[in-house]
């Protein structure tokens, strides 16, 4: 049985890494349609961070570019949120998720850990990328509905 | 963003406001600054005033963690909220966190 699409929005940015805090934001509101707790709504926002990090950070580092972000609603309450950059793509997507794997300089700070935390907080990660054509990351969530088993 | 409360070698910086990849940089380098002046024994990370802190905050507790460590100094994490802790647990660094007290039994 096909989903029922119940909302969309989508939402453009150049890669800058002031506009992560915009993109959480961004994703934030398009949930709260659907009445999310403290703790999805933080999970949201730590998973969009991380994969518009990466775009910023891994995607775009030796260029400029635009990050697009789509966000869907559908009628069982699951939201889908998609993180689109058209830069420079993972070689090896299997081993760019792996935990603590980074190829950013080390004096950069990156932990390596964006994946992993995007695993943790959100139902499905799914990552198609080609090199040299970009990446795009979508991560899936069911939102509890009231009446919702524990 | 940051203030120091400085008890000899013990500081505790309190940190607000989100720590995301973009300003990690200010906090770098507040920190690092209080880290080469104090040569703290003890550095508290107090994150009750962060709302937010994804994966770069790690990269951030990392790197001082390092630092404070050079100087034969150690690291502790308290008030990180729910999803903060979550983060900071993923990352194996569980060590640094100091629980809030347990009121039932477990």
């Amino acid at each position: 049985m096909r989903k029922e699409l119940i909302n969309q929005c989508a939402v453009r940015f150049p890669a800058l890494s002031r506009n992560e805090s915009l993109s959480r934001s961004a994703a934030a509101s398009f949930a709260l349609q659907c009445d999310p707790t403290v703790e999805e709504i933080a999970a949201i926002k730590t998973a969009v961070s991380e994969a518009v990090t990466n775009a910023i950070v891994h995607g775009y580092r030796d260029c400029e570019g635009m990050v697009e972000m789509t966000m869907k609603l559908y009628g069982d309450n699951t939201l889908y949120i998609q993180i689109k950059d058209k830069g420079r793509g993972i070689p090896n997507v299997k081993e760019a998720m792996q935990p603590a794997f980074t190829t950013a300089p080390a004096d950069e700070e990156r932990s390596g850990l964006g994946f992993t935390v995007m695993e943790s907080f959100m139902d499905k990660v799914r990552v198609r990328s080609t090199e040299g054509r970009g990446t795009c990351v979508t991560l899936e969530k069911r939102l509890r509905k009231k009446g919702d088993d524990d | 963003m940051l203030k120091i409360y400085n008890d000899g070698r013990r500081i505790t910086a309190a940190l607000s406001g989100d720590i995301d990849h973009h300003t990690a940089r200010e906090f770098r380098a507040a920190l690092d600054e209080v880290i080469a002046r104090s040569r703290p024994e003890l550095l508290i990370l107090d994150l009750g005033e962060v709302g937010f802190m994804d994966s770069s905050g790690i990269g951030l507790i990392l790197g001082r963690l390092r630092a404070v460590r050079e100087v034969g100094g150690e690291i502790l994490v308290k008030n990180a909220q729910n999803e903060i802790a979550e983060v900071i647990r993923l990352s194996g660094l569980s060590m640094l966190l100091v629980e809030p007290k347990q009121t039932a039994k477990n």
